[in-house]
């Protein structure tokens, strides 16, 4: 099935643009009509991959993030993809509470909101780059 | 994203308002924090009535503000949760630690 309409967006990977990416995310998907709650699941989930993106992807260093969205009749698919170190074991970090950044307070809890608000949820990596 | 901080009692209530998100926890936290060290409360009560969003870097706020309380021998609770948020609180299982009331009245109240 071919998407209705498409969108990229690529930014760099400071934390200011997490706002923005969602809100792009949110803005983009309203043309299929969702309601307020699918709105804000969207916006929630985006926040969460942008988010690991900039801190385990590029560590808090300076890189791209790519935001790629497609709507469908009824459906919508986001990608939020970064060329940053990649993620060693993916099941791991999808596991409730796992976090590598304990030190900074952060949650582990980023994949489990993005399967909890989304029905599906892709994770493709490649330490040292990911897979295009 | 903003924070209004008044003590009442020994209890520190912190109204947030805005995102809370990663980009603006940095700034909630060394808020709280500061707050924390300077004046002689030990609870803590987070008003999100007015957050009109938050990811699960909220969480990671809350948790780090909890650890420190519990040192203190202090309590924690929140107030004012909507239903978008509520549900990130469920999922991380944070309602095990911490309550959450209607409003801060109420969360004062049974502190």
């Amino acid at each position: 099935m071919n998407p209705i309409n498409e969108v990229k967006l690529e930014f760099v990977s400071k934390s200011s643009n997490e706002a923005f990416a969602r809100v792009v995310a949110a803005a983009f998907v309203s043309q299929i009509d969702p309601n307020i709650e699918e709105l804000a699941d969207v916006k929630t989930a985006v926040s969460e991959a942008v988010t690991n993106a900039i801190i385990h992807g590029y560590e808090n260093k300076t890189g791209l993030v790519k935001m790629i969205c497609k709507l469908y009749e009824d459906a919508v698919e986001i990608s939020v993809i970064d060329e940053g170190k990649g993620i060693e074991d993916i099941e791991k970090a999808r596991q409730p509470m796992f976090t590598s950044r304990p030190d900074m307070e952060r949650s582990g809890m980023g994949f489990t909101v993005m399967e909890n608000f989304m029905d599906r949820v892709e994770v493709v990596s490649e330490v040292g780059g990911v897979l295009p | 994203m903003n924070i209004r901080l008044t003590n009442r009692g020994n209890t520190l209530v912190a109204v947030l308002n805005g995102e809370l998100d990663h980009h603006t926890a940095e700034y909630i936290r060394q808020k709280l924090d500061a707050e924390m060290l300077k004046s002689t409360t030990k609870n803590m009560v987070l008003d999100f009535s007015k957050v009109t969003f938050m990811d699960s870097s909220g969480i990671g706020v809350i948790m780090g503000r909890y650890k420190n309380i519990q040192k203190l021998n202090g309590k924690m609770s929140l107030a004012g949760v909507n239903e978008q948020i509520k549900r990130i609180f469920e999922m991380s299982g944070l309602f095990k630690v911490m309550p959450a009331y209607d409003s801060i009245d109420e969360a004062i109240n049974k502190m």
